[in-house]
């Protein structure tokens, strides 16, 4: 019984590894056809002088663009939604085989976490247009079930002791929605980055930027996103800390995996200020987010992986 | 900054270099001690500097994560000055190994707090005074605003002014009308959470400070059928805060009557892999009636101001060892370090009296033993199975009576002769529960007599962990709060042309991140035409 929900949790990852690289290609096809197509707007420079307070200028999004109809778009997140689908699935099913939740090793994080990533993107689109990360998103979430899959694959194996807790319930899949947000806002201010070189007419080329919000508008969604991965982390954190009370007998003792959530937070804690820092807002600001999104993946793999410490559930 | 000039009066406090305050002109200190302490002081809670803080402790928190730590694992930094002779000098030096105390880590986040305590206080203080002042004056012209809007309307402006006004207040606004206008503000909350948020970090840090000096931790290993007191004595290991007195150790007890581990069976991917540790004890407090309890991994034991913690479990096999003449020279349980998953254990014994000359012994013990090809043996699961222990013996001098107190789970081989063992002319000793076997040399018999196991508990006494507990909750709800509430605000200017026809105009200003502001001096607007005009059903 196990064994088949796990074969079938498998497959359905394998195929929701496939879709999200069709996925994948129909949105990196809408980025180039948006950068073949003339440029529907001028370049929304005046957006960019705007004060603190304000987004004057709404830019047009791009399905306004009457010249073509976004199909790769469509296509790109129908297919998004699918391989969504089944890797909730895969994750679902999982956990089902597993007996309780299916995050208590690298692979199962990996497996919970992407599909959270992919979550909040399609989630958030209810509220703000995000499509155009939609390159980022899905290329990102391939690149980690990938390795995933062959790298940190294990067979579902009973919990040990330290992990039966309602804490790693609550711990790790509030941590892992938090950094849905992180990616979100990383992914943005990566484009505002290019959006404000290209202002800067330092980055010739990149078209299909015209298309896309200018780098101030981009700003403030990164920060909306951001924040509220923030209040998500803040809370990872004190959960952390109430359960390693519970566990290990210390609510903080400076292991290696509480460091480096320690150094997100801080990293994060940065941002908001340097957005409300003279001299800090824009690009600085995106570069810490970029960076603060950068140390999640680092505290997910390379902490996991080769760190020595108390958080030794990965299961390799 | 496209600020639009307005009245500031109930404006937040904002630190220097915050974008949102006004550009202060580049101070040269005054001359004289107290202008440069000004000086040093404003430059210390400005907001670049809280920044600087901030950035800077993110990168000092790292190398505690390269290096071993001495708070969380002692033997892994006597392994890393072994194989690093080089480098652990110089590493030493700059406090590496205790990071997250040193004095260069400690430097940053005080200083970091104290200007987070310069930036509050006087944030706080403006923020008391802004509750209680008027929102400010309807600037002149409203078309420079957010979410400018017009409608116009028919009535008269007294009734147009007193309906914005009431719909306003209706919605959480604070209102002052000024002529034929109203200025409404709202979300102080915002601000206040701020405040919170900022000040329960301060919270944080006391109460963790608190905790730490009057607190203390103890550590015990516990054989199976054995007690531990809360008595300095009693405690393998002790670390107290700053300030603990003895009185912080309320008496009590604690026997281990059983330990019960359960190991998977069933499946092979996992075969043998801890499931659920029990440890059945029985506690008396202060001398009362014995109570039975049960202590699990994520299941502290709570007793007289602590919690009792299960850590870690092993065997703890009882050997009893006997002179030529049949007398019990040693007959009591050790406790054996777990080296692997499937419990091989080790195991030191030290008999400096009673026998003919000073024994040590270096023991294996397997709770399920296997042979290997090259007949060493092996364990291949946790539970005792076919439980065997293996010994090496040394005579010699232990080295115990030179008054430097010995670590009881090593054995220094220095002035020590092997007399059982490969490289002696005896085999090991191996010996199952209830087997005994002759030492060499004539020294007497040693009997296997039992295996019990023994748990290690950790005993800990915080007593600012629910303040602890509490700030955090604070700096949550704190930055719920200033991160999600908007502040806003809102103006709605009354007009009356020749016609009789009421112009209407709105507008809004967000203070701080507000992506629902034009929206919402849209519904203000339609809602207030309605109420003027209220729609005639055709
Ligand atoms: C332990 C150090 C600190 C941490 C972790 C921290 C963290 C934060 C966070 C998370 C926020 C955003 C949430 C909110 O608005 O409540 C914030 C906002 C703010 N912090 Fe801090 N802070 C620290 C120290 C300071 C210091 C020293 C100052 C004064 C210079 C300061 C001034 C501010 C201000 C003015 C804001 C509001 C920003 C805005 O207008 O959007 N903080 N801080």
């Amino acid at each position: 019984m196990t064994d088949t929900l796990v074969t079938y949790s498998n497959i359905a990852v394998y195929s929701a590894m496939a879709i999200y690289a069709l996925a994948f290609i129909m949105f990196t096809l809408d980025l180039s056809r948006r950068a073949a197509a003339p440029a529907a707007v001028p370049a929304r420079v005046e957006a960019v002088a705007s004060g603190s307070t304000a987004v004057l200028v709404e830019p047009p999004l791009v399905d306004d663009a009457p010249t073509k109809s976004p199909r790769y778009l469509r296509a790109a997140m129908a297919l998004t939604i699918l391989a969504w689908a089944l890797h909730v699935a895969a994750a679902v099913l999982r956990g089902v085989a597993a007996g309780r939740v299916p995050w208590a090793n690298m692979f199962e994080f990996t497996l919970t976490a992407t599909a959270i990533i992919v979550g909040v993107f399609l989630v958030v689109q209810f509220w703000q247009d995000l499509r155009f990360v939609g390159a980022f998103v899905s290329g990102f979430v391939l690149i980690a079930l990938g390795i995933a899959a062959t790298n940190f694959y294990v067979d579902v194996v009973p919990l040990p002791p330290a992990l039966q807790s309602a804490w790693l319930v609550i711990h790790v899949f509030v941590a892992s929605l938090g950094t849905g947000f992180f990616a979100l806002g990383a992914a943005l201010s990566i484009v505002q980055l290019l959006q404000a070189r290209r202002a800067a007419g330092k980055a010739a080329g990149l078209r299909f930027l015209d298309t896309l919000p200018a780098a101030e508008k981009l700003e403030n969604m990164a920060y909306r996103m951001i924040v509220v991965g923030f209040v998500l982390w803040t809370f990872t954190l004190i959960a952390g800390a109430i359960w390693a009370e519970r566990a290990w007998g210390r609510y903080w003792g400076w292991d290696t995996k509480e460091v480096w959530t320690f150094i997100i937070w801080t990293i994060f804690a940065g941002y908001i200020h340097a957005r409300a820092t003279r001299g800090w807002r824009g690009s600085r600001s995106a570069t810490l987010a970029i960076i603060g999104f950068t140390a999640v993946v680092f505290n997910f793999t390379i902490v996991n992986l080769f760190f020595k410490g108390l958080h030794a559930y990965s299961g390799l | 900054m496209s600020q639009p000039s307005e009245p500031t009066q109930t404006d937040s406090y904002r630190p220097q270099g915050h974008y949102d305050a006004a550009e202060a002109p580049i101070q040269q200190p005054k001359l004289g001690f107290v202008g440069y302490l000004r000086f040093f002081w404003r430059q210390l809670t400005s907001m670049r500097t809280a920044l600087f803080l901030l950035l800077l402790l993110a990168i000092a928190a790292i190398p505690g994560s390269l290096v071993p730590q001495v708070s969380s694992d002692p033997n892994g930094v006597i392994q890393y000055k072994a194989n690093n002779p080089e480098l652990a000098p110089i590493l030493d030096k700059l406090q590496v190994f205790t990071t997250y105390s040193s004095v260069w880590f400690s430097a940053i986040y005080l200083l970091l707090f104290v200007s987070l305590i310069g930036c509050v206080i006087p944030r706080t203080k403006h923020h008391f005074d802004a509750l209680r002042a008027r929102p400010p004056k309807t600037p002149a012209r409203l078309q420079r605003l957010e979410g400018f809007t017009t409608r116009s309307a028919a009535g008269d402006p007294a009734t147009a002014v007193e309906t914005a006004r009431a719909l306003l207040k209706r919605a959480g606004y604070r209102t002052e009308v000024y002529d034929d206008s109203v200025s409404a503000e709202r979300g102080y909350l915002r601000e206040t959470g701020n405040l919170v948020f900022h000040t329960a970090l301060i919270g944080v840090l006391v109460a963790v400070g608190i905790g730490g000096g009057f607190g203390y931790t103890g550590q015990r290993v516990v054989v199976e059928g054995y007690a531990m007191t809360n008595t300095l004595a009693s405690y393998d290991s002790f670390n107290p805060g700053r300030f603990f007195t003895d009185s912080a150790l309320v008496p009590y007890s604690i026997a281990v009557d059983s330990f019960v581990p359960t190991y998977e069976t069933t499946n092979i991917a996992a075969f043998g892999q801890p499931i659920d540790y029990v440890a059945n004890v029985r506690t008396t407090l202060r001398g009362g009636d014995p109570q039975d309890a049960t202590i699990k991994v994520n299941e502290p034991l709570h007793i007289g101001d602590t919690q009792v913690y299960l850590l870690g479990n092993g065997y703890a096999p009882v050997l009893t060892i006997k002179d030529p003449d049949g007398n019990i020279v040693f007959s009591q349980p050790t406790a054996c370090l777990p080296q692997d998953a499937n419990l091989t254990s080790n195991c030191i014994i030290k008999l400096p009296d009673g026998l003919a000359e000073q024994v040590g012994m270096i023991g294996f013990f397997y709770p399920s033993a296997v042979p290997l090809a090259d007949g060493t043996l092996m364990s291949n699961f946790p539970d005792t199975i076919n439980p065997v222990i293996s010994l090496n013996m040394y005579t010699g001098d232990l080295g115990l009576d030179n008054g430097v107190g010995s670590n009881a789970y090593a054995l220094s081989l220095d002035n020590l002769t092997q007399i059982a063992g490969a490289a002696s002319a005896t085999p090991a000793i191996k010996l199952s529960p209830g087997e005994s076997a002759d030492l060499p040399d004539g020294l007497g018999t040693i009997e296997f007599t039992s295996v019990p196991r023994f748990v290690s508990l950790d005993v800990h006494h915080d007593p600012a962990q629910t303040w602890v507990l509490l700030f955090a909750v604070l700096v949550v709800a704190g930055l719920v709060t200033s991160l999600f509430i908007p502040r806003r605000r809102v103006w709605v200017k009354v007009a009356s042309s020749a016609d009789g026809v009421l112009e209407l105009e709105y507008a809004g200003l967000a203070r701080g991140d507000d992506p629902g502001l034009d929206a919402a001096v849209a519904e203000l607007a339609d809602r207030h035409l309605d109420q003027l005009a209220p729609k005639v059903e055709p």
